[in-house]
């Protein structure tokens, strides 16, 4: 047949008489409780039509309005003298000097990367980087925290590969690099990965954007994406558990187009100089809904949309549709009265769409027109200010005794065999698979890629280009899952600060970090419980090292058939260092460098990789974290970074603990393979105990020095524990029980794991 | 001073990288040029940099290699004209014609980011002044299709005219398998035009310029050019 002879299709215009009438059933199948539900009709004083249903769902899902975790993350330290925007806007902000600020935050995409991993993931990264822009920066590093299943599960692989895939296409096709992250894999992560986005951003300080300062009778304009049907109830997906069926979710997953975010973010950040931007805010979970209502809600007025105006990629869409939508790559945007030309013009440079939707009223209402009906008219503050606040049941957290040193004796095959256990194991093994996929160099401002230092660093351009700027931002993103279990407040404690430590060992000192709270069902105690004791373990730690929450995210659900994950408060920490040439890197340098343990011996073998891969092994009480110590010994290490010369190399003892410390610095000597490896001659007088060795106590660094006598002398003054533990010396590690292997040997047992599981 | 125009297709996120090796090593001055402009103007040098034009929808390159702007492009490559194009801009040429061959997925089909060592194999005076053949350099690569590929004429042309710039190799310079990170056809990582006026490219050398770069061999690329340029 031929086409021209068909009719066209033509899709009968939606009417508002035509939607299907609400019922208490299907405001329980919009994720709203019976109280909840009652809350609407009593605001209302009738009850909701389905669009308006369907916006106060969206609204009060756990996901927009932190229903369950509010009561909770109000706990959190968030004030310090350089915080410029804490936790409230799209991402948290804070000084560093020079008119220059840093704008980062951590966003979870979890449950859509588990139904569909790469877009999952790829869209989790087009969000976190759409929240830094909205606010005027310029994004300069993405970082990512994955944990994923048990290696044996038969879906790892392949969501591993899309997961890695996903932001991989996103990041390097925006042309912003990405420069580290974590990744764990653990049996408790089966059924719900966890994909955690990061995004730091570089702002003038007197250019910065917010979402509030909306005024009266001001235009509403959309640019972006046209909008489709995808995403419709992303928000609400997010905020239930899943059970076996969770695949048929799919279409609820966004699909991104970083080629559009890029031309988005240009197209944004050439708009945001015009001067013609009252507030703006990105369309994220729960799309123009959220982003509307926000906007109408800070400012302190009520918006009408002609939803007919809304550029779309469908026919036939209904209000409900398009307000639900989380099709990507839009903004929302309050325009000063009479500069929509200009702002026009700019989007039209740039291929981006551009409509005026609507105006701001005084009138508090949300008021949506479209093919000449009215299908909402439902007052803004409500949606937000009497959006549900639970103060949950929590069961107190409990943790085991100890189970004791001789519970963890070395394996038959000593040192040696341990060492290549640890090195090889999911969590420690090289991570190069999945990094040399992204693009860590663009721009050309990165100063240490992943594995090379502790955190990330990545160079800060002057204002001014022509000034010479060595200042850079040092940013990780750290969680022991494992310890949030066995303790939560230890384990929450101790997020916090190996990230600060973790920025130390560059030489950065530490500003401010950004949490994104992974957690099972908020609806059990012993969840709610986990949940609350992290928070004030994270509490006293930001306030020990003065080190604040800016901005942040909570995930919650992360339950499939009743099992929840592991707790997992992943920490994204940002730094100051002033002079990137004295940044402190990871590797062996120098032979002959003498190396030193800064804090104490290690003791702690409960909950250690240790435990869990040489005895299999996962109990007892997490490491101690004494956070008086942490400080003390930090602005140890601090104070050497600035001593010129006298650190040539710096570590934080972490996962694996000394050992692994050690051979993480030898094998990060080989960086592009032709170098002669370096290792280290232990002393002789050092304990042959696995406690010694591998003991995850907290609150060490490893150090290695050419002026040993002034480190001495130094450590003194500053009533630090220092030991001597070798010196570095061409090729070869010594063991503890004095056996010898090569570096290349360990590097290659170290590299060899995830390539071949991949490639399986 | 030189005077280096960089064209900008919707998607290149490299223009400033290269814009900042221009300017800070050869002393040029360097002007964006956008996609929609229908003129290039006057320059002593063009480069179309990296990232992903158009989003490399349907091809790489294919979509950038049909705008507006490459009829001038063209017309200025007939009139000799230098041109530069790394990574997304070799792509861009090579789907315009104005080089050979055609670069393939990656033969693992992933995106891949790290340092390689290439090694010079051909002699162009605008672009190799500082530069020997058999020169080893370690410079970045970040590319998911910069697997090169030319039918074995086009291949056999490239060698016999020395026209092969680049070849992937170890540290010490041996051209080997191992050594090859993308599966190009003879370890292929860049080439000249016939009258040597165009050198297109996969890796970056503009992200290999500072010591905290992991290395400045890229330098010697550009102080070379700016040296040509001048002359």
């Amino acid at each position: 047949m031929k086409s021209s002879a068909q009719p066209k299709p033509t899709a009968a215009t939606p009417r508002p008489q035509d939607l299907p009438i609400v019922t208490a059933q299907m405001a329980k199948e919009h994720g709203l409780s019976p109280d909840e539900y009652a809350r609407v009709q009593s605001i209302l004083g009738r009850e909701p039509n389905f669009t308006e249903l369907g916006i106060f769902s969206v609204m009060w899902s756990e996901h927009c309005s932190y229903k369950s975790s509010r009561h909770f993350l109000s706990r959190l330290p968030t004030k310090a003298d350089w915080v410029i925007q804490g936790p409230g806007e799209n991402a948290g902000i804070i000084d560093i000097g020079d008119g220059q600020a840093a704008v980062f935050k951590m966003e979870s995409h979890n449950h859509p990367s588990f139904i569909e991993p790469f877009q999952g993931a790829a869209t989790g990264v087009g969000g976190i980087l759409r929240d830094v822009f909205t606010m005027g920066a310029r994004p300069i590093a993405n970082l990512n925290a994955l944990r994923f299943g048990a290696l044996s599960h038969p879906k790892t692989r392949r969501l591993l590969s899309g997961v890695v895939a996903g932001i991989a296409h996103y990041g390097n096709c925006m042309g912003i690099p990405t420069v580290g992250g974590e990744t764990n894999f653990h049996e408790s992560y089966n059924g719900n990965i966890l994909v955690n986005a990061m995004t730091v951003g570089l702002v003038d300080t007197d250019k910065i954007f917010y979402s509030r300062g909306a005024g009266v009778g001001q235009p509403v304009v959309y640019i972006g994406s046209k909008t489709g049907r995808d995403g419709i109830h992303g928000a609400t997906m997010a905020s239930a558990e899943f059970d076996d069926a969770a695949e048929e979710k799919r279409p609820t997953v966004q699909v991104g187009d970083p080629f559009v975010e890029k031309l988005l973010l240009e197209a944004c950040l050439e708009l945001m100089q015009s001067g013609t931007i009252i507030s703006i805010q990105d369309m994220g979970a729960a799309g123009l809904t959220s982003s509307s209502v926000e906007i109408a809600d800070k400012g302190g007025i009520g918006i009408t949309l002609d939803l007919d105006n809304v550029p779309m990629r469908e026919t036939a869409m209904t209000p409900y549709e398009i307000m639900l939508s989380e099709s990507q790559e839009r903004m929302l945007v309050i325009l000063k009265p009479g500069s929509e030309d200009t702002a026009r013009a700019i989007m039209d440079k740039w291929d981006i769409d551009f409509a005026v939707i609507g105006y701001t009223t005084a009138e508090r209402q949300l008021c949506l027109n479209m093919y000449g009906s009215t299908w909402c008219d439902i007052p803004v503050p409500p949606l937000v200010d009497d959006a549900p606040k639970y103060v949950r049941p929590t069961a107190p957290t409990t943790v085991q005794p100890s189970l004791g040193e001789a519970a963890y004796p070395l394996p038959s095959g000593g040192f040696k065999a341990a060492l290549e256990t640890l090195i090889a194991c999911p969590d420690l093994c090289s991570k190069r698979w999945l990094w040399e996929q992204y693009d860590t160099m663009v721009r050309g401002e990165t100063v240490a890629r992943p594995a090379q230092a502790d955190a990330a660093i990545v160079r800060v351009p002057a204002r001014d280009e022509k000034t010479p700027s060595y200042k850079a931002l040092a940013m990780a993103s750290d969680c022991t899952p494992r310890y949030c279990f066995a303790d939560p407040k230890t384990g929450g404690a101790q997020a916090v600060a190996e990230s600060w430590r973790n920025l130390v060992a560059t030489g950065a000192r530490p500003l401010a970090i950004t949490d994104n709270m992974n957690f099972g069902n908020p609806e059990r105690p012993e969840i709610m419980g986990q949940f609350a004791d992290c928070i004030e373990g994270m509490r006293d730690a930001c306030l020990a090292l003065d080190y604040p929450v800016v901005s942040g995210n909570v995930s919650l659900y992360n339950e499939t058939n009743g099992k929840g994950i592991l707790p997992t408060p992943t920490i994204g920490g940002v730094g100051l260092i002033a002079d990137y040439r004295r940044a402190l890197t990871l590797d062996f340098k120098q032979e002959g460098d003498a190396v030193y343990l800064v804090g104490a011996f290690g003791t702690h073998l409960d909950q250690t990789l240790f435990a869990r891969e040489i005895h299999a092994l996962e109990k007892g009480p997490a490491p101690r974290v004494d956070l008086a110590l942490e400080r003390k010994t930090g602005e140890f290490i601090l104070a050497c970074a600035a001593q010129d010369g006298l650190l040539s190399a710096c570590h934080d003892l972490s996962d694996g603990g000394l050992l692994c410390a050690l051979t993480d610095m030898a094998m990060a000597s080989l960086r592009y393979g032709n170098e002669t490896p370096l290792g280290i001659a232990l002393v002789s007088d050092l304990p042959h105990s696995a406690a010694f060795w591998f003991g995850e106590d907290q609150a060490r660094y490893c150090v290695t020095t050419a002026q040993s006598g002034k480190m001495v002398a130094f450590a003194q003054e500053h009533g630090i524990p220092l030991t001597r533990i070798g010196t570095v010396v061409p090729h070869d590690m010594t063991l503890p029980d004095g056996s010898i292997v090569q570096v290349k040997t360990l590097k290659d047992l170290n590299e060899r794991p995830l390539p071949d599981y991949m490639n399986k | 001073m030189q005077t280096v125009k960089i064209l900008v297709f919707p998607g290149i996120n490299r223009e400033h990288d290269i814009a900042h090796a221009f300017t800070r090593i050869g002393n040029a001055k360097a002007d964006f040029v956008w996609h929609k402009d229908s003129t290039i103007g006057k320059a002593d040098m063009i480069v179309i940099p990296g990232g992903f034009s158009y989003g490399d929808y349907l091809r790489c390159g294919a979509m950038a290699a049909n705008s507006p702007i490459i009829r001038d492009l063209k017309d200025q490559a007939a009139k000799g004209v230098p041109i530069l194009g790394i990574c997304n801009g070799f792509q861009i040429l090579v789907e315009t014609g104005l080089l050979a061959g055609a670069l393939l997925r990656n033969n693992g089909l992933k995106f891949i980011c790290k340092h390689v060592f290439m090694r010079a194999e051909g002699a162009a005076d605008l672009f190799t002044a500082n530069i020997t053949k058999g020169d080893v350099l370690r410079v970045p690569i970040a590319h998911g299709e910069g697997n090169y590929y030319a039918a074995p004429d086009t291949v056999k042309h490239l060698n016999d005219s020395d026209l092969v710039a680049f070849r992937y190799c170890d540290a010490n310079g041996a051209v080997t398998p191992e050594s090859n990170p993308n599966g190009s056809v003879e370890n292929i990582a860049g080439i000249f035009s016939d009258n040597r006026k165009i050198l297109g490219m996969m890796p970056h050398p503009e992200n290999a310029i500072d010591a905290f770069h992991g290395g400045t061999d890229g330098i010697r690329l550009f102080e070379g050019i700016a040296a040509a340029l001048a002359a």
